[in-house]
């Protein structure tokens, strides 16, 4: 029993030293050329761009839901006013940046972790290497870039999506104007919520981008094995954004105090 | 005139005829307790077509591996011409392997372009010509290989002898003096078979491109080869042109050659 828990423990740090060595190398090559700008680009639009439907989509829905939940608890209080600005600093600090993180692990990642497992079974990386370019560079940095740059713009879709879905629940409920709403919306919340929690997102789109990549290059066992790297791209980068998140809350809080309330 | 075309064609520096193209020195490779390559010593003349003969398994794929840098030995050293590609990394690599094309067994294209796009690759990554002139210079070796009406199509909507002639067509792109082929004929039908097999003699006959191939396929080796190896158990049992192996003592490499010999 306990050797088994001591080959496991070694499996899961080599795993993680593995993973670290990984991350270390793709944030260094991005600052070393050859800049890949155009498959960079291609890499934004279809990481970035084709994730917009899903991120405005499911943020309306969340500004909806958010609103009718905070109506519910506010009513009790006669603090019905409140409602837009209180969506908002939940939207903007918190729960956009986090679901959209979540909704682009599930995404991206799974795409990532699919699309370079299927390379790697199918010889189409050492195919990249045999014509002499370097495939880590040109898949994996590429990627990392892609995903720090659309992450936090598709959290600030999000976002606006979210407070325009909390607008709409608002004045089907009490038919408040489009002002209204986002003035008092507004009234609260100010750069020092917006940046830092977006600035963390960028976090997140790293995170999502390195651990699908890296299970996508150490793909081995066939399709079972590019299924298996997709499912997992998707559960760990989810957990890693989960537990980055509570890190990153509590950073931001020292340095923005005001953030904290403070 | 001159100096721009250096600049913007693929460079293509031949190898003078009778010099090495090719050289492993003692080269030895494991995956875990098995042992692939053992002691495996070979040279290839330039402009020559070498056959690299065996049973599955034997360790004739991961040789052309190490030829190209995508594996390293566990002992021994690898040479492309001067340079020893199994201590080279980063631009010194990349500068040796384009001198290499390398066809995959499966074909490995880029299944998220156009065929015509697999074979603009190389030219887009290495050279600076215009894009009417990459996709010219695409065209031509598409229709060397006979796929010129297939540009535009995805890798997935072609069929497995189209597939292979499409990689054969991007191996070609860069013109490089050498072209590693991993088993041109496997899964392909007789007349595909020497269909690709003409491809490679007329690319070594007219460019002077020298030919390493895997391959099982006997005919095929026959009609190809300068000088063919046999891999047995990751060592090289024989050693000569066809007719000696087939006279060769050991009733392996008699074995095999004559169990392929109707095809």
């Amino acid at each position: 029993m306990l050797d088994r828990i001591g080959v496991l423990t070694l499996a899961f740090l080599s795993t993680v030293g593995e993973v670290s060595s990984f991350a270390l190398k793709a944030a260094r090559e991005v600052f070393i050329p050859p800049f890949e700008f155009r498959e960079t680009i291609r890499q934004i639009y279809e990481l970035g761009v084709r994730s917009a439907p899903l991120i405005a989509v499911s943020g309306l829905a969340v500004g909806v839901v958010l609103s009718m939940h905070t109506r519910a608890s506010l009513e009790r209080f006669g603090a019905e006013a409140m409602i837009p600005a209180g969506l908002a600093i939940a939207l903007v600090r918190e729960t956009g940046p986090l679901t959209a993180g979540l909704l682009l692990s599930g995404r991206i990642g799974a795409g990532i972790g699919a699309e370079l497992g299927a390379m790697r079974v199918t010889e189409q990386i050492d195919a990249l290497e045999a014509s002499a370019v370097d495939a880590f560079h040109y898949l994996v940095v590429t990627r990392v870039i892609a995903c720090v740059i659309a992450v936090p713009i598709l959290t600030t879709v999000m976002n606006f999506s979210g407070m325009l879905g909390g607008f709409l629940a608002e004045t089907i409920s009490t038919g408040m104007s489009i002002q209204l709403y986002f003035n008092r919306a507004f009234s609260l919340v100010d750069m020092t919520d917006y940046i830092p929690a977006t600035v963390k997102t960028m976090v997140f789109g790293f995170i999502i981008a390195t651990i699908s990549s890296y299970l996508g290059f150490t793909t081995e066992s066939g399709t079972e094995g590019v299924g298996r790297a997709s499912t997992r791209s998707v559960v760990l980068s989810s957990i890693l954004i989960i537990v980055s998140n509570v890190v990153l809350v509590r950073l931001i809080f020292f340095i923005f105090p005001k953030a904290a309330g403070g | 005139m001159i100096e721009v075309l250096a600049v913007d064609a693929p460079v293509r520096q031949m190898p003078a005829a009778g010099s090495l193209a090719v050289r492993l020195e003692h080269v030895t490779k494991s995956f875990g307790a098995r042992k692939v390559l053992d002691d495996v010593s070979l040279d290839v003349p330039a402009r020559s077509a070498f056959i690299i003969l065996g049973r599955s398994g034997t360790g004739k794929s991961v040789t052309l591996r190490h030829i190209i840098g995508l594996m390293r030995p566990d002992s021994g050293r690898v040479f492309v011409e001067d340079d020893e590609v199994s201590r080279l990394s980063g631009a010194d690599l990349v500068r040796v392997r384009k001198k290499i094309g390398f066809l995959f067994q499966s074909a490995a294209l880029f299944d998220s372009i156009s065929v015509g796009e697999n074979v603009a690759f190389p030219l887009r990554r290495h050279t600076r010509l215009s894009d009417p002139e990459i996709r010219q210079r695409a065209m031509e070796k598409l229709k060397a290989v006979g796929l010129d009406n297939e540009y535009d199509k995805m890798p997935g909507s072609l069929s497995g002898g189209m597939r292979k002639r499409a990689g054969l067509a991007r191996a070609m792109a860069l013109d490089p003096p050498i072209l590693l082929v991993d088993e041109p004929s496997a899964g392909l039908d007789p007349i595909t078979a020497d269909e690709i097999d003409e491809l490679l003699l007329r690319q070594k006959q007219n460019e002077g491109t020298t030919l390493v191939v895997v391959t099982h396929n006997i005919p095929s080796a026959r009609r190809l080869g300068d000088e063919l190896v046999m891999l047995h158990q990751g060592r090289i049992i024989a050693r000569g042109t066809p007719r000696e192996l087939e006279q060769s003592d050991d009733e392996i490499v008699r074995a095999f050659m004559k169990s392929q010999h109707g095809g």
